[in-house]
């Protein structure tokens, strides 16, 4: 499936936008290690969706935008730009930072959303369950606990970085700083507001998750009213990119649900 | 010049092993390494080496702050500038510096120096500065907002000590109602301001800006790169439209003398190498946070940080101005040598460093002071006679 690639400008910010397929609307929010360019697990979902895969302001070709302080700010900003490409129905699908996003777009005003697919969202604390400190690991420590199979960080970590990508990591990285520093990668009010998401949401997690434990989605589950919970065994913080497979079928059969 | 003698005040009895075993000594070695009685005797013996500097002659002493770590016992300054001023009658003492963005409330700052000011009667030079990478870590402070944090901080605390109170204070990060602070300082407009920097464009920008002329601090960098940043600042100071004078610019480096070359690179060898291969070694990511520096200066660290975070020898620094160590005749003809290349009006001696005993810390203050500073403080002079 082709996906086009153009810049959208909402609110002074220019918005690198990779845009494919035909069907309901499906907005991928990403996290951390941003959306730099059209994944197998896109190319899957463009089959049965039209798949929309904006770069966040801060990251990858996007610009950087001088009113971002925080993840509401970007959550106000993504509810603009449903309304600026005037969608509707949208299947919100988040990772990790991209899937506290689009929680915290929901509590504000889910009426442009028909569903919110979660895959490991940050955005809460659970006492007692301590996070990766990501901020602390190399490239490589990262890479290596992103996945389950130890044979996929190695694949990556054999490709030496460009100048071009490090210049990326180091912009995605400060702008996860600049979000997630302090509160660590969470809203500590967001749990308060949670029983107003009033969509449909599936709450997806690695088994083996090393980023964040597998304990946050039953926590996620007690705290959103309208959600079930999916876990992919032998998998680790990406699902989408290290069992794509599974992660479309999870994905098409919850639209499925939702659509009926 | 200026002579400043600089304590770290670091846990010299560290477990060098297991510090080298946790890779740092920084934000996550486990404070059970911490022997309060041990510490006790340590600080007991670092302030009394502090108060012989005021008897030894030099014209200031000077703490600092870090946090959570090994290489100093010093959170807060305050405390042992406190100490200082009751227990010094002369000396000037210098807090090198706060660290303002880590702190909640800048007025804090401000009225904690105005006090030590007030009791040592006009005897405090401040110092400010954004706190190292690792605090960012320990503190949790965003260091994306590290530079606006420091001047809106700086701003408050200035206006705060020279501006009539009560008056409101409206930042992007620190909003007061009623800045109104008692004491005020008693030095007029406000204690010298000096600014310790690991090197950095944007720092010097802003501490030669004519409003400011804040004296500028290198602070253990080799000499080729603190010779480079001095002269950034003085052409900075030109760009502004004035000559900086000597003044305006110090150097922190770590000093050892004794009685010959060869007697002093014996005795400094296993403290100083303790001090640059185990105190001070982390990793960069604790180091440089998202945002603490520029993405373009992280970008250079990184190239160089094979050379940056691997072991360097006593001989090997010595050669890099790292640290200047030797007989009297070598320390002192280092030092001019230094002075007449880059002209800084204070030089920042750490006569301790790392793991060196009481013993060796005194008799390094006392060669100094007697074998060496004679000569530098003439350099002053001269110049300022021959001006």
């Amino acid at each position: 499936m082709a996906f086009s690639q153009g810049f959208v400008d909402i609110r002074g910010c220019r918005l690198n936008l990779h845009r494919g397929g035909s069907g309901e609307p499906l907005l991928y929010l990403h996290g951390a290690n941003g959306a730099p360019a059209v994944a197998p697990f896109m190319e899957k979902l463009a089959v049965g969706f039209e798949v929309l895969v904006p770069e966040h302001p801060g990251f990858g070709a996007s610009s950087e935008p001088e009113w971002l302080d925080n993840v509401h700010d970007l959550a106000y900003f993504y509810l603009d730009f449903l309304k600026e490409l005037d969608l509707r129905g949208v299947h919100v699908v988040g990772s990790s930072l991209g899937g506290w996003l689009a929680l915290e777009m929901a509590v504000r005003d889910a009426t442009r959303i028909k569903s919110l697919l979660l895959v490991g969202p940050a955005g809460i604390a659970l006492e007692g369950v301590t996070p990766a400190d990501t901020f602390l690991w190399s490239h490589e420590e990262l890479t290596r606990n992103l996945f389950f199979d130890p044979s996929i960080a190695d694949r990556l970590l054999a490709q030496p970085q460009t100048p071009e990508q490090l210049d990326v990591t180091l912009k995605n990285r400060h702008t996860v700083a600049r979000l997630g520093w302090e509160p660590r990668m969470h809203d500590p009010f967001l749990h308060k507001w949670l029983h107003r998401v009033d969509v449909p949401v599936k709450i997806v997690w690695g088994e083996c998750d090393r980023i964040l434990p597998v304990a946050y989605a039953r926590e996620f589950q007690r705290l959103i009213p309208k959600s079930s919970v999916e876990i992919v065994p032998r998998c680790g913080h990406l699902p989408q990119s290290e069992t794509p497979d599974v992660f479309c079928d999870i994905v098409l059969k919850f639209a499925g649900t939702v659509s009926r | 010049m200026n002579l400043v003698l600089f304590h770290l005040m670091p846990y010299a009895d560290l477990d060098l092993a297991a510090a080298r075993d946790n890779g740092t000594v920084w934000v996550n070695l486990p404070n059970s390494n911490f022997e309060p009685e041990k510490g006790h005797v340590l600080y007991n013996r670092y302030l009394d080496e502090l108060e012989y500097g005021e008897q030894l002659g030099f014209d200031a002493i000077a703490v600092n702050e870090h946090h959570q770590t090994a290489y100093g016992l010093m959170p807060s300054p305050i405390v042992t500038a406190s100490a200082l001023a009751r227990r010094t009658k002369r000396v000037k003492i210098a807090i090198l510096g706060s660290a303002l963005p880590l702190r909640e409330h800048p007025l804090m700052v401000a009225e904690e120096h105005a006090m030590i000011d007030v009791i040592s009667g006009g005897r405090l030079i401040s110092g400010f500065v954004r706190g190292i990478g690792a605090e960012y870590h320990t503190f949790g402070v965003n260091p994306t907002f590290s530079h606006e944090r420091f001047h809106e901080a700086h701003d408050l605390i200035v206006r705060g000590w020279t501006e009539p109170g009560p008056f409101a204070f409206h930042g992007r990060h620190y909003r007061v109602r009623y800045v109104n602070v008692w004491p005020r300082p008693f030095q007029k407009p406000h204690p010298p301001i000096w600014i310790p920097s690991q090197g950095s464009k944007e720092t010097i920008d802003w501490a030669a800006h004519p409003d400011r002329r804040y004296t500028y601090l290198q602070t253990f960098s080799p000499a080729s790169v603190v010779q480079r940043y001095l002269a950034m600042y003085r052409d900075t100071c030109r760009g502004y439209g004035y000559e900086a004078e000597d003044r305006q610019l110090g150097w922190a480096v770590p000093v050892y003398v004794a009685a010959s070359d060869e007697a002093a690179l014996r005795e400094a060898k296993p403290h100083f190498e303790a001090f640059r291969n185990v105190f001070v070694r982390m990793p960069i990511e604790m180091l440089l946070p998202p945002g603490y520096t520029s993405r373009e200066s992280l970008k250079g660290v990184m190239k160089a940080k094979a050379a940056m975070f691997g072991d360097i020898t006593l001989e090997k620094s010595v050669d890099l101005g790292l640290v200047v160590c030797g007989g009297p005749a070598t320390v002192r003809r280092a030092l001019e040598g230094y002075w007449k290349d880059m002209r800084f009006g204070n030089l920042l001696v750490l006569c301790q460093f790392g793991t060196l005993p009481a013993d060796l810390t005194r008799r390094n203050m006392e060669l100094f002071a007697v074998e060496v500073a004679p000569a530098l403080k003439a350099l002053g002079t001269r110049t300022a006679a021959g001006a």
